[in-house]
């Protein structure tokens, strides 16, 4: 749902659940999600519905995203890294399942 | 004035004004709730949601069945609520445990269960002591530093903001008048009933119920009434939402039926402040990650703190004012374990005029007898 | 400059500590180093910039030309502020702030970087956490491909990359039309600018238009109107906008005087001004004002930027709307005050330094008053009439379940946040506490300042279990949870470590 003006001249990749992606390094990984075609990132905890980053700035917390296994890491304050292992959220945090 | 007198009016709209409101709605009564402002202290709005009859009452029988016998009652609670507003206050009476980190603990609570047990002459709610490997037996996740745990089958945990909000859509469906932003400064025992005063004018009620919480300490002493209250401020952290995992409650976390787990609590004694003391979140998230280490990469997102209206013995009040009959005070610590009482029990009393004698332990006369002893 | 990268890389103490790297902080960071007071500034994003400057160390002016001399004037700040003989943490949150026990103490900072918590404390903290969008809350505005427009120019400035496919931007203020400007030169199919500003606004910013003549915006602002309108459709008086779609939006409807259209859309950008960012100051106390030109919440500051609660600070968007130049001007007053109430300046030097400063500052306030009124939102973006409307995303509460609770007489908010959980979610009420006063305050007849705002208590952002159990434990803390003293063999940071 972004296009980028400028070629990518010194790429990462990374995955999401599953894909390669590939960002210019200090992307933060929100805005490399979005550049790579990718809105819906997670379903709502409460509503079970689509949701996709939406302020960039940290304010929002709808762009929550499983980040190496770990939950609920907000996608918009971290950079990019190569090999990031990146993941859609549906529902609540799972406790007991891999225990991250 | 010339209006005639309110029926009657309860004084505050915290856990306890509202389910006596909605108890005495019941009880056919038209009545009044005057409640305060937004930001005055709020122990409704700051409790940890507990069901629980675990340990209390060392040394005060009463209590201990007091403590049990509303919980035995909180089903018939949440029904009537159910029925009354649509409202499911998700009640989970699965049983509590209480997760002890050394053996001290442990033995403590146990020597306390069983001084509750010989006190009440075995009519206290049952318990069962389970060493560090029974417990994790029953819930795997239980961490290694926990040595063991009290487990009784009678607690258990409602959703206390949701039984909140059943009240008051409660009252509003049985015609209680609620008027929130109505401090009261001055009540006056008059020919009729009592003068309420306020910066919001002046009514008259023919009777009132003091349940005010803090501040029934000031408010008690207008009408021949006692209620010396003790400070004790208490601080809870909330996480994000999770999927079930732990499906009883506990004295220091709990899942709520939202998903997210509630870690408590503390006690500080010398401290009005409202905010949260990090100092103490930490000691609390220690404690919290040792008993469920799985949850150890759960954010906090939430922390609160609350003053807990403790009256100085720990005991509820409840009581009519002899001097100024048609006075009545009830403050608790319990609001929301003893919302079964306070709905079915103590509110059909008022609306009767007279307490129970099986009240009478919780009379604020006995403040007077420690003060003489 | 000393970066810090990892938590234990923090001094324990700091003479100020300063929150935020936009225009404010980092103008602040510098006019307090150069007096020789030891300085933490700790910022959440990955480079220098704030929002206004995003990313503006990160590229130069040559690799661009879609953002504008406005944009590079932050490496005026920027270059300086890496220059400074300061402790930087970037990427590092806040999760609270705890002001000082007693005159003689020092404030605490909860921190979190890489993984870690710790806690530094100072003798003066200044907040420069800037603004955030005002939230705009319309039927679909959860939908992917809704995004603010803010959003939508930190990906500019960031990644250099832009909404892809037919866009709208909708809602009122000069920073939609900047970005729409901003877009159209980047070449973004934008298929119009539905302006939702209330035309009754226009006669009450009036009397403010005098001052507004004499404002360094007025040229720039006209410019830009002209611009937009001269490359897309711009739409006014807009009574109703809808986002539909499914699974993520497809098209927006509009209604207005001459009737109702669907517009086919990919992205839709929403704004409707910035209000101050003020959960930092609210939890650790400071008192909060109603701003009624700004309508929204401010912390209450004296002239020099000093917080009702002694130690604390605050600067730039984060104590009432002013704009970037505004700010960076603010964060050098506060820094001076700060200083004086040090002493590390002495009263005649403050005030020589101050005089110039409080000039620039008057400057860049004349005619704030004309933009504020002008561009205040409508009501019905304010307070959403459809029930069915999302207010608080988090735990998807809607205006019709809201208006029930208000009506069974709550206090106020922070009473309808537990009856409702509006608010409790983990951006902690940020995306849904001024619609909720709004929908109260018109539920009640009211003014907003009667009706007040949550009330935030720290961890003003999420933080992780597992880190605040590393954090030490004192003895009180511990027998407050215990009800017993730590055995005094105990290592003090706990038995986990």
């Amino acid at each position: 749902m972004l296009r980028r003006l400028r070629e990518v001249t010194d790429p990462v990749t990374f995955s999401f659940d599953g894909c390669p992606v590939t960002a210019e390094r200090g992307d933060t990984l929100a805005a490399a999600l979005l550049a790579g075609g990718i809105d819906t990132i997670r379903h709502s905890v409460v509503g079970d519905q689509p949701r996709a980053p939406y302020c960039l700035m940290g304010v929002c917390f709808e762009c929550l995203v499983t980040v190496d296994g770990v939950q609920n890491r907000q996608s918009c304050l971290m950079e990019v890294r190569d090999g990031m292992v990146v993941a859609s959220q549906r529902g609540g945090r799972q406790v007991l399942q891999g225990n991250r | 004035m010339t209006s005639s007198p309110l029926e009657m009016v309860v004084i505050g709209g915290g856990l306890v004004g509202s389910t006596l409101a909605w108890g005495l709605a019941r009880a056919g009564l038209q009545t009044t709730v005057l409640d305060g402002a937004d930001l005055d202290p709020r122990a409704s709005r700051a409790n940890f949601a507990l069901v629980w009859v675990q340990g209390k009452g060392v040394g005060k029988p009463a209590y201990a069945l007091w403590s049990k016998a509303s919980a035995e009652r909180w089903p018939q609670l949440a029904a009537a609520l159910l029925e009354d507003t649509g409202i499911d206050v998700s009640l989970n009476q699965n049983g509590g445990f209480s997760f002890a980190l050394d053996p001290l603990e442990l033995e403590t609570w146990q020597a306390e269960m069983q001084d509750i047990v010989r006190e009440t002459n075995g009519r206290a709610a049952p318990f069962e002591v389970l060493s560090g490997a029974e417990t994790r037996d029953r819930l795997p996740f239980v961490g290694p530093d926990v040595v063991g745990s009290i487990y009784s089958p009678l607690d258990g945990h409602v959703n206390a903001l949701r039984l909140f909000r059943a009240l008051h859509m409660g009252m509003k469906k049985r015609n209680v008048d609620y008027r929130a932003g109505y401090p009261i400064e001055r009540i006056e025992p008059v020919r009729d009933g009592f003068r309420l005063t306020g910066p919001k004018g002046t009514l008259v009620a023919q009777r009132i119920v003091l349940a005010a919480g803090l501040d029934n300490n000031r408010l008690a002493e207008m009408v021949g009434l006692h209620a010396p209250m003790k400070r004790s401020k208490g601080q809870i952290l909330v996480t994000e939402k999770c999927a079930p995992f732990f499906d009883y409650t506990s004295a220091t976390m709990r899942q709520t039926d939202e998903g997210g787990v509630m870690i408590g609590d503390s006690e500080e004694t010398h401290t009005a402040a409202h905010a949260t003391n990090q100092d103490i979140s930490a000691v609390l998230a220690n404690r919290a990650v040792r008993t469920f280490p799985v949850l150890g990469d759960l954010n906090i997102v939430r922390s609160w703190t609350g003053q807990r209206v403790k009256p100085l013995d720990g005991l509820p009040i409840y009581e009519q004012s002899a001097a100024h009959p048609g006075a009545f005070i009830a403050v608790c610590h319990s609001g929301v374990t003893l919302a079964a009482n306070h709905a079915l029990v103590v509110a059909p009393q008022i609306a009767a005029g007279a307490l129970s004698h099986g009240l009478a332990a919780f009379g604020s006369q006995r403040f007077h007898a420690s003060q003489t002893a | 400059m000393r970066k810090i990268t990892e938590a234990a890389q923090f001094a324990d103490t700091y003479d100020i500590a300063i929150i935020g790297a936009g225009p404010a902080g980092m103008s602040a960071a510098i006019e307090a180093a150069q007096a020789g007071a030891s300085v933490l500034l700790v910022d959440e994003n990955t480079s220098p910039g704030g929002q206004i400057y995003r990313a503006v160390t990160r590229h130069s002016p040559d690799d661009d030309d879609f953002l504008g001399a406005d944009y590079w004037k932050g490496r005026t700040i920027a270059e300086p502020f890496l220059a400074a003989p300061i402790d930087y943490a970037c990427s590092t949150t806040v999760w609270s702030l705890d002001p000082a026990a007693e005159p003689s103490a020092k404030a605490t900072l909860g921190l979190t970087l890489a993984g870690a918590a710790r806690r530094v404390e100072a003798r003066i903290v200044i907040i420069a956490t800037g603004a955030m969008e005002r939230p705009m809350p319309v039927p679909g505005w959860t939908l992917p491909g809704v995004m603010t427009a803010g959003a939508a120019q930190i990906a500019l400035k960031s990644i250099s990359a832009v909404p892809d496919g037919p866009t709208v931007l909708a809602g009122c203020g000069p920073l939609l039309y900047l970005l729409a400007s901003q877009l159209l030169k980047a070449g973004t199919e934008i298929v119009a600018v539905l302006d939702t500003s209330d035309a009754g606004q226009r006669l009450k910013a009036l009397p403010h238009l005098p001052a507004f003549l004499g404002s360094p915006y007025l040229a720039k602002g006209l410019r830009l109107l002209v611009d937009v309108r001269r490359q897309t459709r711009v739409v006014s008086g807009i009574a109703e906008l809808t986002i539909n779609g499914d699974t993520r939006a497809q098209s927006v409807t509009i209604r207005t005087g001459q009737g109702s259209e669907t517009l086919a859309v990919q992205t839709v950008l929403l704004h409707q001004g910035v209000i101050p960012s003020i959960n930092l100051a609210s939890s650790a106390g400071c008192t909060i004002r109603w701003n009624e030109d700004q309508r929204a919440f401010e912390p209450e500051t004296d002239p020099l930027g000093r917080l009702s609660v002694p130690g604390l600070f605050a600067a730039g968007d984060g104590a009432g709307i002013g704009g970037a130049d505004h700010a960076a001007i603010e964060g050098r007053i506060a820094a001076v005050g700060a200083l004086l109430d040090l002493g590390l300046v002495e009263q005649p030097e403050a005030e020589t330094r101050l005089t110039p400063l409080k000039q620039q500052r008057r400057r860049y306030r004349r005619g704030r008053a004309f933009l504020d009124i002008l561009y205040r939102p409508a009501k019905q973006f304010l307070s959403p009439p459809d029930d069915a409307t999302i207010i608080c995303r988090c735990e998807e509460v809607k205006a019709g379940q809201l208006r029930q609770v208000i009506d069974l007489g709550v206090p106020g908010p922070n009473q309808l946040k537990t009856f409702i959980r509006c608010g409790m979610g983990p951006c902690q009420g940020r995306l849904c506490a001024s619609t909720v006063t709004e929908i109260m305050a018109e539920r009640r007849g009211v003014s907003p300042a009667e009706i007040g705002t949550y009330r935030l208590r720290a961890p003003i952002k999420p933080v992780r279990l597992s880190e605040l159990a590393a954090l030490p434990q004192t003895e009180d803390a511990v027998f407050a949870v215990t009800g017993r003293r730590p055995e005094p063999v105990s290592n003090p940071k706990g038995p986990n470590q």
